[in-house]
């Protein structure tokens, strides 16, 4: 089994800013991590490889010093780590960042077939979820998101619980499948001492541009056709509204149902007799 | 097991000056840190020596990320509002060979922790070392938090910093008592570059730095620093744990009535703060040094109290013990020899350098401030009334003046008491 995580290196969204005049993100000084989400199909990419045999690739979009990322990540224990990286990547939005991922994963499994690739579900610095199944659409491998648990995998299917607004749902799938998933799939790892050690003297892989098959109109600006307008702070939630219950408490009450009845916090059922 | 010549136990300035001095000579070296990275976890006021920093990097200041060449040592005392200051500036320290930099120690560790990946050593870090790994009586290695964390070395550099567990456990050092710790709150302020040359009437490569005794700590045994970066400020009170806890003060309370004095609130004006950070500082001394070595062990920097409380100084005796450590690793893993006897010659060389022979200069200075707390209550304050009338001009004339002074000054401290005072601190720093 081989299984392969897409990884990206984001600003720790804790200590980011926007620059009020500019509406723009201050990312200036602010530390690098490794996408939570991205995290956690790695640790599960692990435990299937400690399950089932095999081995794990990491690969990387980014500007050189997502090469701290990689080796952070090889600390899991991964095989390999690639990371992709030229001026002509540059500015690509999801669009295009799927696009070269996806000529990165063939290139791949030309000379070492892949069986799973994990996403996070997100990048928490762009919120947008869509390189994941932009990934799997143009490799063509089923997909699978929000996965919060890998029920049972053997080598031609994959059964896994999905995250709902409301529940599980329950899905299998052939492989070779991309699935994205949610943090609540696993605990992350305290990697062992020699897997710290590999992963410090390790020195990831770069592959640029010229290295693989790639059309420049669907990559970096020309082939992002994604344009951000503006990027705001989303107004401060404002305190609520505070009734004063001492003075006519039974008036409070009423005024506090009747105000749960407008917004529709509660509602008379259908059925009901008698109504309000 | 993974073996190396020399594990180093932290990764601050004296860890990382003992693995790039080590790894150089060809040891295969690596140290253990327990933050993120080095310099997540590593506290000082905020001054880096040149002459020791040089030794370890030749010409680092061509490369490191520092703040400001520091070209002006102000040192003043405080007595409410009044100050009474004297100032040392040369303008020539704003280049090479320079004196001292202010920096910032999350970049400047980091920096340093990549020059000895650069000479060979590997740095593992969010790790902690728990204890000594021994073989009989030799000790052999670490063993480290992580699952299969034992790591086999010839030689065991601690530099574990203030917190000297692994030292303990080895039975070098003795744990912490509140009278050898200062403990030091500090937080960085933003200001424009702008703003920081002309309130401290500086060129834009230039900082400067200030002390104040006094009132800036209340009157306990410490100092307040401020020092400039290049778009902050640093400010900070440091004093000893033992006079500390038998008062109502907390750390906070210190910095906060300091940044309340007029004199330091006009600097900060506008400044927003950024940073808030507090550290413990080995200020023990001569007297309350470790053991410095054993067979397959050295103890540097901070670990070793090797931090002169008098002349704010301790990153440059940490780097300077670092380095001589790994030298005398790399010796004697050459001879083949890491016997208790041969790294003897450790602490010979610390003797011999300024390190032990500052620390022994000042090894009385400690108690004595102690032991005289009117010191830093009383002399601030007779300071400052003796100025004031100095320098007022009415109608008294100054042979008036003159003996007005002397008459103030005897009245809160009386000829006898000022003798004695005066031969007491002779004698403490002799």
């Amino acid at each position: 089994m081989h299984f392969l995580i897409c990884l990206k290196q984001v600003p720790d969204s804790s200590e980011v800013r926007i620059d009020p005049a500019t509406n723009t993100l201050i990312r200036e000084g602010v530390p690098s991590i490794i996408n939570p989400y991205d995290a956690h199909a790695l640790e599960e990419a692990m435990r299937l490889k400690e399950k089932f045999g095999g081995k794990v690739t990491i690969i990387s979009m980014g500007p050189p010093q997502a090469k701290e990322a990689l080796r952070k990540a090889m600390t899991f224990g991964a095989d390999r780590a690639i990371l992709l990286s030229d001026r002509m990547f540059a500015g690509s939005d999801s669009l295009a960042t799927a696009y070269i991922l996806t000529v990165a994963i063939q290139t791949i499994n030309d000379t070492d077939p892949v069986d799973v690739v994990l996403c996070g579900k997100e990048a928490i610095d762009g919120d947008t979820a869509q390189t994941g199944p932009g990934i799997a659409e143009r490799l063509g491998y089923e997909q699978l998101t929000y996965v919060i648990k890998i029920r049972d995998m053997d080598q031609s299917s994959i059964t896994v619980e999905r995250k709902m607004e409301d529940g599980r749902e329950v899905l299998k799938a052939k492989l070779p499948v991309l699935i994205t998933v949610e943090k609540e799939l696993n605990d992350l790892r305290y990697a062992s001492l020699p897997n710290m050690m590999k992963a410090a003297a390790y020195e990831p892989e770069v592959w640029e541009a010229k290295r693989l098959p790639f059309d420049p109109s669907q990559m970096g600006l020309k082939g992002s056709p994604t344009s951000v307008s503006r990027i705001f702070a989303p107004p401060a939630k404002s305190g609520g509204e505070i009734l004063d219950g001492l003075q006519d408490p039974v008036g409070t009450a009423v005024n506090v149902v009747e105000k749960m009845f407008q917004q529709n916090i509660i509602m008379v059922h259908p059925l009901a007799k008698g109504g309000r | 097991m993974e073996t190396f010549d020399v594990i180093i136990v932290g990764g601050g300035p004296a860890g990382l000056s003992a693995a790039i001095s080590a790894a150089k000579r060809g040891m295969r070296t690596c140290v253990i840190e327990r933050g993120d990275y080095p310099g997540t976890k590593n506290v000082m006021g905020g001054v880096l020596y040149t002459w020791a920093t040089d030794k370890v990097v030749p010409e680092f200041w061509l490369e490191a990320p520092l703040e400001r060449p520091v070209i002006e040592q102000r040192y003043g005392i405080l007595s409410g509002n009044e100050i009474l200051s004297v100032a040392y500036r040369d303008p020539d320290w704003d280049h090479p060979p320079y004196n001292a930099h202010t920096v910032l120690r999350v970049k400047f560790d980091r920096w340093l922790a990549k020059q000895a990946e650069s000479a060979g050593a590997m740095i593992i870090t969010e790790t902690v070392v728990h204890d000594l790994l021994y073989q009989g009586q030799e000790v052999v290695g670490v063993r480290t938090g992580r699952q299969e964390g034992d790591l086999g070395a010839k030689i065991v550099i601690l530099a574990e910093g203030v917190n000297n567990f692994v030292a303990q456990k080895a039975g070098l050092a003795k744990p912490l008592n509140a009278e050898n710790v200062a403990v030091v709150v500090k937080e960085i302020i933003s200001l424009t570059p702008e703003k920081i040359e002309d309130r401290f009437c500086l060129e834009t490569n230039q900082g400067a730095t200030i002390e104040l005794f006094g009132e800036s700590t209340q009157g306990m045994l410490g100092t307040a620093f401020i020092y400039t970066n290049k778009d902050s400020i640093s400010i900070g009170v440091g004093v000893l744990l033992h006079p500390l806890i038998h008062t109502k003060w907390t750390p906070h309370d210190l910095l906060e009535a300091f940044k309340a004095k007029l004199y330091v609130k006009r600097l900060l004006q506008g400044g927003e703060t950024k940073e808030y950070l507090a550290h413990l500082i080995p200020e023990g001394g001569y007297n309350a040094m470790p053991r410095l070595y054993r067979q397959g062990v050295m103890v540097v920097g901070d670990t070793a109290m090797f931090v002169n409380a008098i002349h704010r100084e301790g990153s440059n005796l940490a780097m300077t013990s670092g380095k001589i450590a790994g030298e005398v690793a790399a010796e004697a893993i050459h001879a083949g020899d890491v016997s208790e006897a041969n790294l003897r010659h450790y602490e010979k060389r610390v003797r011999d350098s300024f390190i032990i022979k500052d620390l022994y200069k000042f090894r009385k200075t400690g108690n004595f401030f102690e032991e005289n707390p009117h010191l830093l209550k009383l002399y601030p304050e007779i300071a400052c009334n003796a100025m004031k009338v100095f320098f007022t001009a009415n109608e008294t004339p100054k042979k008036e003046v003159y003996k007005n002074m002397m008459k103030m000054t005897f009245k809160k401290r009386s000829r006898s008491e000022l003798t004695k005072d005066i031969i007491h601190a002779w004698r403490a720093f002799q």
